[in-house]
């Protein structure tokens, strides 16, 4: 039992990670961002092909945060420079990066063996062993996301925030809205490529087609967050986020031990997704002059 | 200081729809002056104003700002110099975020958007000073989001958040317009206010003919594309409510309404 919630929660701030990127994308600037499902595997390739090359796992971590905040840059590039659509846009840095992905990592599934990650760079105590990846991924996880709200309390962020709620604001102050929304979507798929990452070096495997579905999950447990502490002010959304995430991987977890399998999850994914959404607007319908927080 | 020169636009050219608005169209505005622009729908004061703005590209022309040509200048970089409050009251402020965040924002044009807090604490009393002017009990609520706020409210702070850094040229598109009258008069008290106290050029459209009369050193009426009255200075307040109407009237008669 204890395994599984150990199980669970690992889980849990791992995509944690990813659906605060998505939180970003998908809240604050207003854009679907499809790209995320190629920047969660590319983060793993690139983790991947460095730790194979015996790279400092950590240092494999940051250089894959930064692979996928130049995805993002690539999914700004077509939609703010080329005008393409913002949805077809991450279709297309997601399809790119299938193949990329596959370049990177030489082969679509690599299994690592004894090779150092994040969670066996130490020796640890035997008594605190099972725990210990659960309390590194709760670092990472709890770094980010205190990063992420001292960011968005910056003048960058200020800018960003106002970026997605009214881009001609950014106008009449004089900034270019398009940068603004680039840099959005780099800090938001770095996050994403990071979790991606955690996540190949806790399983010890890359898998090229690790990514599909990361943007439903995400979007789900962003909209199970938020709409479970719409109310309480004194969550912070990117808390409400995470938690989110936890209760999701719970559902899921919860899902598969009553009898259900992996490949039904997908369908799990959506009705989770549908109940939450449904459940939403009807608690805003019942109460008319509840204000719901954006951020 | 600004200089619209030989100004040609045409809308859909090419196609069913084609309608020419500008040709040759000519307007400078002088420093100091707060100008209200009145005409009837379609007359081209919203497409002027954005074409100050940069928000339409024209076909030809030139537009001059203090000597310097911006005409091929984006609106973004344009809105270093040039400020502007839209009809909506939602377009001047971000309503998720707060009173005070929303006045720091503003606050921090023409500087970097860098990685420093973006509250400004230290400008927080003369935020509220300004927020007491208003009469509204704002300055109370300084940590409430905008989105909260009613129209009037919030197109108070637009106001105040467009001149918070002074802009050389300030452009108010109907900035009243989807007030009551009550909230309207006073944002538009408001409005005068900081022009002269701030010695703002300004360039006003409204629909309200009492305000362009009230209102302003100088009175432009436009109709399909020209300008048929220009008055100011003297002249200007001698002309009465009525007599706008008349000339009003007079080209609605000529185009069949």
């Amino acid at each position: 039992m204890l395994n599984i919630i150990i199980g669970i929660l690992e889980q849990g701030f791992i995509f944690a990670i990813m659906a605060l990127g998505i939180y970003i994308s998908y809240k604050i600037l207003d854009f679907p961002d499809l790209s995320v499902d190629g920047t969660f595997p590319l983060g793993a390739a690139v983790s991947t092909a460095l730790i194979l090359k015996g790279v400092n796992p950590w240092i494999c971590l940051v250089v894959a945060a930064l692979s996928g905040a130049l995805a993002g840059c690539l999914t700004g590039f077509f939609h703010v420079k080329l005008k393409i659509k913002d949805l077809l846009s991450g279709i297309l840095t997601m399809t790119a990066l299938y193949s990329i992905n596959y370049r990177i990592a030489g082969s679509p599934n690599i299994f690592m063996m004894n090779e150092k990650t994040i969670f066996n760079l130490f020796t640890v105590p035997d008594s605190i062993r099972p725990y210990f990846p659960l309390i590194i991924i709760i670092v990472i996880s709890l770094v980010a996301k205190i990063l992420l709200d001292m960011y968005l309390k910056t003048k960058s962020g200020f800018l960003l925030k106002s970026a997605g709620d009214n881009a001609g604001l950014v106008v009449t102050l004089g900034e270019n809205p398009g940068k603004i929304k680039i840099i959005g979507l780099a800090i938001g798929n770095g996050l994403v490529a990071l979790a991606g990452a955690v996540n190949c070096q806790r399983v010890m495997q890359f898998d090229v087609s690790s990514g599909v579905g990361t943007l439903v999950m995400g979007l789900a447990a962003v909209i199970i967050g938020t709409s479970l502490f719409a109310r309480a002010k004194w969550v912070k959304v990117t808390t409400s986020v995470v938690i989110g995430m936890i209760l999701y991987k719970t559902c899921i977890s919860l899902a598969i031990s009553s009898g259900l399998r992996a490949s039904d999850m997908n369908l799990v994914i959506t009705t989770l997704f549908v109940i939450t959404l449904v459940a939403t607007e009807y608690s805003k319908r019942r109460k008319p002059h509840a204000q719901t927080k954006k951020y | 200081m600004l200089r619209l020169k030989n100004i040609d636009k045409t809308f859909c050219a090419g196609t069913p729809n084609e309608k020419i608005l500008f040709t040759d169209f000519n307007l400078e505005i002088k420093e100091g002056e707060f100008v209200g622009v009145v005409g009837s729908n379609g007359s081209g004061k919203t497409t002027t104003l954005n074409i100050i703005s940069g928000d339409i590209d024209i076909d030809n022309g030139e537009v001059i700002l203090d000597d310097k040509n911006i005409t091929k200048l984006p609106n973004y970089k344009r809105a270093k110099e040039i400020a502007r409050v839209f009809q909506n009251p939602s377009m001047g402020t971000c309503s998720s975020m707060t009173i005070f965040e929303n006045l720091s924002l503003a606050d921090n044009k023409l500087k970097s958007y860098n990685l420093t807090k973006g509250l400004n604490i230290k400008a927080k009393d003369k935020y509220r000073t300004l927020l007491e002017q208003l009469g509204m009990g704002l300055e109370n609520r300084l940590n409430d989001v905008v989105g909260t706020l009613s129209g009037g409210q919030r197109q108070a702070i637009s106001i105040i958040m467009s001149t918070l850094i002074k802009p050389k040229l300030l452009l108010l598109d109907e900035h009243t317009a989807a007030l009551d009258p009550k909230s309207s008069d006073t944002v538009m008290e408001l409005t005068q206010k900081i022009v002269s106290e701030q010695k703002i050029t300004t360039l006003m459209v409204t629909h309200n003919l009492r305000h362009a009369v009230q209102y302003g050193t100088r009175t432009v009426m436009m109709h399909d594309g020209n300008i048929i009255l220009d008055v100011s200075g003297e002249k200007k307040a001698n002309t009465t409510t009525d007599d706008y109407l008349k000339i009003f009237n007079e080209i609605s008669i000529e185009c069949g309404n």
